[in-house]
């Protein structure tokens, strides 16, 4: 490859080490920049979640960073908002997409770059100052808001007056999520127009592996949904800021005064949060369905069950969660002919769902399988999805979720299908591509270690919420022993937070493997896992525009796994066919 | 991509599955160009303009909805006279499209001067009806309405001035394409985002003007 080095066709990377690593227009730098903007977000949401199972279980004792050590009630709402808005954000939302999409998807489609490399900068410092707001926000007068990450009007629209933390705490959030969407749009349109026009030679829509079109069903969904949740929190500021009446109804009182606001609706709110909201869960999800689908298909050394099924049903999924909205709204009083529309539609997703996970079963059925760190968290990730998905369907009754929806029955179920799965999906990614990042393997073991804590771990965290939701455990209660019937639950608290005590301990274990390994890892070959795709056929490090000038020529799909009369049990995608050795 | 035009090198590709490849000739030239963007083709600029506008039109039909559903949840809409202005700054837009029109004309035959005098002329119109959009808010502060005097009222500020900010966009893009350095960008293509971009800002706002007229 360096022959090529020098030619016209390539382009010098920048010399200076700001331009380099800091203000860089490398999509790998820059997804590895969103990487590790997620990494850090991860770990404070991670810290905030110990906070709430250490205060859940002993209310009295004494953290540091609050005043007087205690944890007030007020305070436990701050740490769940910003819990959320943390995880749901700026890690599930950036980093399967943002971190390793920007990462893959030009090399996977023969690209140089991303198509639009400023742009590419800009939405990742858009997205680290929305961050930065929003740890920000914790260290004003009122501190964080406690809205929760959905901040409903009107509390989240009248202001200080409402409570602490609902001043300028609560501003600078909407402000911190207003960037966030101009990122993610910025973002969006680049993915969209790199996979439209930058494919290399050959790659035709139905050969692109299908990590690419998970990113790029995203890129849609993302493109549709944070526009509307731009619009709205420009509405709520205004409500904030300058007394408009969008969200906040007439006459509301508050603390003992009565608002000159006019007949706002809150549930307006709600609407465009949630035409926002569900599509936002499936932004978080799908690239993780289409990293699994590549781990799942290299390590059962078989192409992907159904392939083109794949594609539709990720498709069927991001067209119908623009139809679902409604389905977090079942409380809010709505016709209940709407409720039964929206009930309907999200039992649909079900359909696009069980072919997915039909598939992936398809795929492991009869494999080959290396059970490799990667390959086991991409099965972790089919049996949290199952799991998970099931109690969506209860959820999704109007009657069931006018009463299980203020329980932790949601709390265990978006956690399981949503941030566990997707979580899930990022360690299958980080074991998988770290050796093409970063030229060396992770410690194997030490991953499966990994794994084994953390997959039991997360079932005996999540698992029995289900139950303490059923038997009517209140969510967002900073106390469950101010509440007569919640006291006998103790004992069930207790074993989750002990749970989670040890499921976080083991995360230290992939910190130190993953910062460890950078440096000192056993070096890593160009294709360690044998896989077929086009990052595989480039050099570690891969070179500043990929391919150095040397596009490559894509003959067939992405997953020529086991090919009958093939010497080598995988074929890569660039190989000519008179390449292609035989067997015998 | 409505339209191509033979001053472009722009190829088309299958959007769905058949096997032929991309084009791979946007890939020369381009040499040593800081930040890696060798072998970018010029069409993904027009894909580009593309998709946002489709973001954006999520981000105004967010508004347009939030309008609608605000009207008729809250029982409190008050009418307001709109500001005999906005016909005029509607039609000034409206001829600044058909100056772009002609510019985007006369460019494809080769006509340089008669381009950019075409090009500066849409630009003025697009000015001239930011200046009029101005005076209208002015118009409707002297009547008395105010941006928090009334929902209607703020939707009626809301969605000038969103609208207002992106065709300011519309004006920087127009300036630069007209006048600055291209450097990744040919000039055909550029002007081709730019029409694309302002006629969809100029239709966007006919509908935005109706709904205010006939929904407020």
């Amino acid at each position: 490859m360096s022959a090529h080095a020098g030619s016209i066709h390539h382009s010098e990377a920048p010399k200076g080490w700001i331009r380099h690593y800091i203000f860089s227009l490398d999509h790998k730098i820059i997804g590895t920049q969103y990487i590790l903007l997620g990494l850090s977000a991860v770990t404070i949401g991670v810290i905030l979640s110990l906070i709430v199972r250490l205060h859940l279980v002993w209310p009295n004792l004494h953290i540091w960073g609050f005043a007087n050590g205690i944890v007030s009630p007020e305070d436990y709402l701050r740490v769940i908002t910003m819990h959320g808005t943390l995880m749901v954000f700026f890690v599930l939302t950036t980093v399967p997409q943002s971190g390793f999409g920007n990462y893959f998807l030009p090399i996977q489609i023969g690209a140089p770059d991303m198509a639009f490399p400023t742009i590419n900068m800009l939405s990742f410092w858009t997205t680290f100052l929305a961050l930065i707001v929003l740890l920000a926000s914790a260290f004003v007068p009122g501190g964080a808001t406690i809205s929760g990450w959905t901040s409903y009007a009107p509390l989240s629209a009248v202001g200080e007056i409402a409570g602490p933390g609902l001043g300028l705490g609560q501003t600078l959030w909407v402000v911190s999520i207003a960037l966030f969407c101009g990122g993610s749009l910025m973002s969006a349109i680049n993915f969209l127009g790199t996979t439209i026009d930058l494919r290399t030679k050959g790659l035709s829509l139905m050969r692109m592996p299908l990590t690419v079109w998970g990113w790029f069903i995203t890129a849609c969904l993302a493109l549709l949904a944070f526009g509307v949740l731009l619009a709205a929190c420009i509405l709520l500021l205004l409500d904030r800021l300058a007394q408009t009446s969008f969200f906040i109804p007439a006459d509301l009182s508050v603390s003992g005064v009565v608002l000159h606001h006019a007949g706002g609706s809150p549930l307006l709110w709600q609407h465009l949060f949630w035409f926002f909201g569900h599509p936002e869960v499936y932004i978080a999800i799908l690239p993780a369905m289409g990293i699994i689908s590549h781990v799942l298909s290299t390590f059962s050394r078989k192409p992907v069950f159904g392939y083109k099924a794949m594609v539709y049903s990720l498709t069927a999924i991001g067209f119908l969660s623009f139809t679902v909205w409604g389905h977090h709204m079942f409380i809010s009083g709505m016709n209940p002919y709407s409720a039964l529309a929206f009930s309907i539609l999200t039992l649909v997703i079900g359909v696009p769902s069980a072919i997915k996970t039909f598939n992936w079963l398809g795929t492991l059925w009869g494999g080959r399988i290396h059970f490799t760190a990667a390959m086991l968290f991409a099965i972790g990730f089919v049996s949290l999805f199952v799991t998970g998905g099931l109690s969506g369907i209860f959820l999704a009754q109007p009657a069931l979720d006018l009463y299980l929806h203020d329980t932790s029955y949601v709390i265990g179920h978006f956690h399981l299908i949503m941030g566990v799965a997707a979580i899930f999906a990022m360690f299958a990614a980080s074991y998988y591509w770290f050796p093409k990042m970063f030229g060396h393997m992770m410690n194997e073991t030490l991953g499966k270690i990994h794994f084994w804590f953390t997959f039991i771990g997360v079932y005996c965290i999540f698992m029995p919420m289900h139950y303490l939701g059923y038997v009517g455990e209140a969510r967002r209660y900073a106390s469950t022993e101010s509440v007569n019937y919640m006291i006998a639950l103790h004992p069930v608290n207790m074993f989750i937070s002990f749970s989670a005590f040890v499921t976080m301990s083991a995360q230290l274990l992939f910190y130190f493997n993953f910062f460890w390994s950078i440096k000192h890892g056993k070096p890593a070959e160009r294709n360690p896992w044998h896989g077929t795709t086009l990052e595989w056929s480039v050099s570690t490090p891969v070179p500043h525009d990929n391919f150095a000038g040397d596009y490559p020529t894509v003959y067939r799909g992405p997953y020529e796994y086991s090919v009958p009369g093939a010497a080598d049990d995988f074929i890569p995608q660039h190989l000519a066919p008179e390449q292609v050795a035989k067997a015998g | 991509m409505p339209h191509l035009t033979a001053t472009d090198e722009l190829e088309i590709i299958g959007s769905s599955g058949g096997a032929k490849p991309p084009a791979g000739s946007g890939r020369d030239g381009d040499g040593g160009r800081r930040g890696g963007s060798s072998g970018i083709p010029q069409r993904v600029y027009v894909t580009g303009i593309t998709i946002a506008m489709g973001g954006i039109l999520m981000f105004f039909m967010a508004l347009v909805s939030a309008f609608i559903v605000r009207k008729g949840l809250g029982g409190d809409w008050l009418p307001f006279g709109m500001p005999r202005i906005l016909w005029l700054n509607t039609g000034i837009l409206l001829a600044s499209s058909g100056a772009l029109i002609q510019a985007r004309r006369l460019f494809k035959r080769g006509d340089s001067g008669g381009f950019r005098h075409w090009w500066a002329v849409t630009t003025v119109l697009g000015l001239l009806f930011l200046v009029g959009q101005l005076i209208a808010w002015r118009q409707m502060v002297a009547a008395g309405f105010y941006l928090a005097s009334n929902a209607s009222n703020s939707f009626f500020y809301v969605l000038t001035a969103a609208h207002g900010l992106h065709l300011l966009g519309g004006i920087a893009a127009l300036l630069f394409v007209g006048w600055g350095r291209l450097r990744k960008l040919t000039l055909a293509t550029g002007t081709e985002i730019v029409s694309y971009y302002w006629h969809f800002l100029d239709g966007l706002w006919v509908f935005l003007f109706l709904l205010l007229l006939l929904g407020r």
